[in-house]
C-alpha cells in the first residue's frame, strides 16, 4: 500500500508540475460528489450552491481563473471517492478537492488529501469526525452534534420538557444524533424513557410510531434522512394523534424541509426543530441569497446542501486571496483557520484548532404564516462549536 | 394489548396492500405472459409522476389521478410492448433482465430531466386525511382506503381472468400459444392488452405510493424489491397468491418492527427464504 501510494504521488507530482508549467494562470478546483444515484438531490443543491456563488462573484480570484472539475460518485462509495480523488489529482492536477455530502465518501478521500498536501473542502458531510482525518480538511457545512447537542440541553431548560423518547434512522448519521441530543437532554436533567432505530431505507413507520405511543412520553426526537422519509413519519405520528401540543415532536431540520411540510399539512404545525439554516430567516443576506438562488435554479428553495456549498467557495475564494493565488495545500489551510464571515445562514467562522466550523444554531417551530407553513425561529443558540472534537483528546 | 395487535395487524394490512397494488401488475405480466419485466417499478413511477401532474399542474382531484395514472402507465406501456417488448418475447431470461433494467435507468434519467432530483409530495383530498377513532382505537383513513383499493383490485382481477371470456383467451395464449392461435385467437393482441393491464396497475399502485413513501427519480428501482420479494413469494401468475403473500409480508413487516425492531426491516427477508424454502414456486405457484 505505501508503495503504491509513493508511485501515485511521483507520478502526482510529475504531473502537476508539468501541468502547473503550462496553465500558471487556473486553479483547478475538484468536486467529487453523487450526482447519481439515491443522493442525487443533495448533490444537485449542493452544486447549485456552488454555480450561484461563482455566478455571483466571478471565476478570477487573485489574478488566476477558478476552473471546476466534476467528478460523480455515483452514491455513498467510499472507494470510487477514493479513486476518483486520486485521478483528479493525478491526472486532472487539480489545486482543491472540495464537495463529499456524504461521509463516508469524505473519509476515504481524507488520504489522499493528507497524502498529496491538497486542501479539503468538506461542504456537506456532517459526522464529527470528518475534519479530524486530515490536517487539510477544512468543514464549511454542519456536524450533526453540533445542532443536537445544543438542541437537547435546550429542550429541557427552555422547551420544558422532562422526558423525551428517540426515534433514529439507523446508520451513523442517526446514532450521532441520538448520542448528542439525549447527551444535551440527560446532562441538562431531562430522562429519555425508550429509544429505537428505525431502517435507513424504510418505508413505513406504522409500527415504530405505535411503540412511541405505547410509551406515551412528553415528547419524541426524530431523525430521519432527507427526502420522502419525514412527510411519511410525520404522517404516522398524526394519524395516532401524537401531535404538539400534546406530544411535542422534535427533529434535526430535515424533518419539516419545505416539500416535507407540503406534503404533512396541517399536521406539522407545533414541530420544533434544530437547524444552521432556516431558509425563511429574514435578513437581507439571506433574501437576497433565496431570490437569487430561486431565479437560478427553477424556484426551487436552496437548503442545507445548497449553503454548504455556496460557504464552501467563499471559503476557498477567500482564502485563494489572503495566500495571494498560493495554491499550496498548507497555505490555503493556514488561510481558511479562523476565518470569519457573514453568510446568509448567518455569522460563522472556522475554528482554527480543528478546521471547523462555528455558527449559530437556530431553534425553530412550524407556525403558519400568511397562510403557509414554515419554520420559524423561536431561538437562537450563538457561535456553537462542535461538542465532540477534543473530547477524545 | 389486544388493542395494540389489532393496530399492528391492521398496519401491516394496509402496507401489505400497499406492496400488493405496486406487485400486482409485475405477477400479472411475469405470471401470465412469462415475461421477465424488471420495468415494472418504472412504470409505476410514471404513474406517479402522472398523478402529480394531474393534481399539481392541472388542478384536479386525487380520485381522478389514479384512473389517469392508470391509463397514462397502461397507454405508455402498450406503446412500449409494441415497439420494444414484443421482440424480447422469445428470446432468453438474461436478455429480458438485461433489457428492461436498462430501461429503468432511461427511466429514471428522464424523470430527473422532466421532474428534477426533488421529492415531490402529493395533494390529497381532505376527506383521506387523519384518522378515525373505533372503538378507542385510531385507524388513519387513507390506510382504509388503500386496503379497499387493494380488495377492489383483487376482486375486478380474478373475476376478469377467471370468469370472462377475455381471461380464458388470456390463459389459453399463455399456455399454448400455437394452439390457442389456431382455435383464433387474437394471441398477439392479448397479449399487448395484458402487457397493458400489467403496466397500469403498476401506475395505480405508483400514485397510491406516494402518499405512503413519496416519489422521486429512485422510486422504480427503490421499490423493484419489495415488489419481487411479493411476486415470488406469492407464486408466479397467482393474483390470489400475490394477495395473500403482500398481507403476509405487509404484517410480518409491521409486527416485527412492532416485537422486535431489533429485526428491524430483516424479518421481510427472512420470511421470504422460508417461504421459499418450504415452497420453492411460493405459496401459490403452479409452474
Amino acid at each position: 500500500m505505501p508503495t503504491k501510494s509513493t508511485l501515485a504521488l511521483a507520478i502526482a507530482a510529475g504531473l502537476t508540475w508539468s501541468a502547473g508549467a503550462q496553465a500558471q494562470e487556473t486553479v483547478k478546483v475538484g468536486v467529487i460528489l453523487p450526482y447519481s444515484g439515491p443522493f442525487a438531490d443533495a448533490a444537485n443543491q449542493l452544486d447549485a450552491g456552488i454555480k450561484l456563488y461563482m455566478q455571483q462573484n466571478g471565476d478570477m480570484v487573485a489574478g488566476k481563473k477558478i476552473e471546476i472539475v466534476r467528478k460523480d460518485t455515483g452514491g455513498p462509495a467510499p472507494d470510487v471517492a477514493k479513486r476518483l480523488a486520486q485521478e483528479l489529482v493525478v491526472r486532472d492536477g487539480v489545486d482543491i478537492i472540495a464537495g463529499f455530502a456524504l461521509t463516508p465518501e469524505a473519509l476515504g478521500a481524507a488520504d489522499v488529501a493528507t497524502q498529496a498536501k491538497k486542501l479539503m473542502v468538506v461542504m456537506n458531510a456532517a459526522t464529527s469526525v470528518v475534519t479530524e482525518k486530515s490536517p487539510y480538511i477544512v468543514r464549511t457545512s454542519v456536524t450533526i452534534p453540533q445542532v443536537n447537542y445544543a438542541f437537547g440541553k435546550w429542550a429541557f431548560e427552555k422547551g420544558g420538557v422532562k422526558q423525551a423518547y428517540t426515534l433514529v434512522a439507523d446508520y451513523g448519521p442517526g446514532h450521532d444524533a441520538e448520542k448528542s441530543f439525549a447527551k444535551g437532554f440527560t446532562e441538562a436533567g431531562g430522562t429519555i424513557v425508550g429509544a429505537d432505530k428505525t431502517p435507513v431505507a424504510n418505508p413505513d413507520f406504522s409500527a415504530f410510531v405505535q411503540r412511541v405511543k405505547d410509551a406515551s412520553p412528553e415528547a419524541v426526537y426524530i431523525f430521519v434522512p432527507g427526502g420522502g422519509q419525514p412527510a411519511a413519519i410525520g404522517k404516522a405520528l398524526s394519524e395516532r394523534g401524537l401531535t404538539p401540543p400534546a406530544t411535542r415532536i422534535f427533529g434535526q431540520g430535515e424533518l419539516t424541509h419545505p416539500e416535507a411540510l407540503e406534503s404533512m399539512g396541517g399536521n406539522a404545525r407545533g414541530i420544533v426543530t434544530t437547524f444552521h439554516y432556516t431558509l425563511e430567516r429574514e435578513e437581507p443576506l439571506n433574501n437576497a441569497f433565496v431570490a437569487a438562488y430561486r431565479e437560478a435554479n427553477n424556484s426551487r428553495s436552496p437548503d442545507l446542501f445548497s449553503i454548504g456549498g455556496y460557504d464552501g467557495m467563499h471559503l476557498i475564494y477567500e482564502a485563494l486571496r489572503k495566500t495571494n493565488g498560493d495554491t499550496s495545500g498548507d497555505a490555503l489551510v493556514e488561510a481558511a483557520k479562523g476565518m470569519a464571515w457573514d453568510s446568509p445562514r448567518g455569522p460563522i467562522s472556522i475554528d482554527p484548532e480543528t478546521r471547523d466550523i462555528v455558527q449559530n444554531v437556530y431553534i425553530r417551530e412550524v407556525q403558519e404564516v400568511g397562510g403557509k407553513l414554515q419554520n420559524v425561529i423561536i431561538d437562537t443558540i450563538e457561535n456553537v462549536k462542535d461538542p465532540l472534537h477534543g473530547a477524545s483528546n | 394489548m389486544t388493542g395494540n395487535l389489532l393496530i399492528v395487524l391492521f398496519d401491516g394490512l394496509a402496507f401489505g396492500m400497499l406492496l400488493f397494488v405496486l406487485s400486482v401488475g409485475l405477477s400479472v405480466t411475469l405470471g401470465l405472459m412469462n415475461f421477465v419485466n424488471l420495468g415494472h417499478g418504472a412504470f409505476g413511477m410514471l404513474g406517479g409522476y402522472v398523478a402529480l401532474v394531474v393534481t399539481r399542474e392541472a388542478g384536479l382531484s386525487f380520485f381522478l389521478a389514479l384512473p389517469a395514472a392508470f391509463v397514462g402507465a397502461a397507454v405508455v406501456g402498450i406503446a412500449c410492448e409494441r415497439t420494444l417488448f414484443r421482440r424480447l418475447y422469445r428470446s432468453g431470461e438474461l436478455n429480458q433482465v438485461l433489457f428492461t433494467v436498462g430501461l429503468v435507468f432511461v427511466a429514471t434519467a428522464i424523470a430527473t430531466f422532466l421532474f428534477g432530483t426533488g421529492q415531490q409530495p402529493i395533494q390529497i383530498p381532505d376527506v383521506l386525511r387523519g384518522s378515525v377513532e373505533i372503538g378507542g382505537l385510531r385507524f388513519g383513513i387513507y390506510r382504509i382506503f388503500l386496503i379497499v383499493v387493494a380488495l377492489a383490485v383483487t376482486a375486478a382481477l380474478i373475476f376478469g381472468l377467471e370468469f370472462t371470456r377475455f381471461g380464458a383467451s388470456v390463459r389459453a395464449a399463455v399456455d399454448n400459444q400455437r394452439v390457442a392461435q389456431g382455435l383464433g385467437i387474437d394471441v398477439d393482441t392479448i397479449f399487448a392488452i395484458t402487457f397493458a393491464l400489467g403496466c397500469g396497475l403498476a401506475g395505480l399502485g405508483g400514485a397510491l405510493a406516494i402518499e405512503i413513501v413519496g416519489l422521486d427519480p429512485t422510486f422504480a428501482f427503490h421499490y423493484l424489491i419489495y415488489v419481487l420479494i411479493v411476486v415470488a413469494v406469492g407464486g408466479l401468475g397467482s393474483i390470489g397468491g400475490s394477495f395473500l403473500a403482500a398481507a403476509l409480508l405487509g404484517i410480518a413487516d409491521v409486527g416485527g418492527k412492532y416485537f422486535v425492531p431489533e429485526l428491524g426491516s430483516f424479518l421481510i427477508y427472512l420470511l421470504m427464504v422460508g417461504v421459499l424454502f418450504w415452497r420453492p414456486l411460493g405459496l401459490f405457484g403452479k409452474r
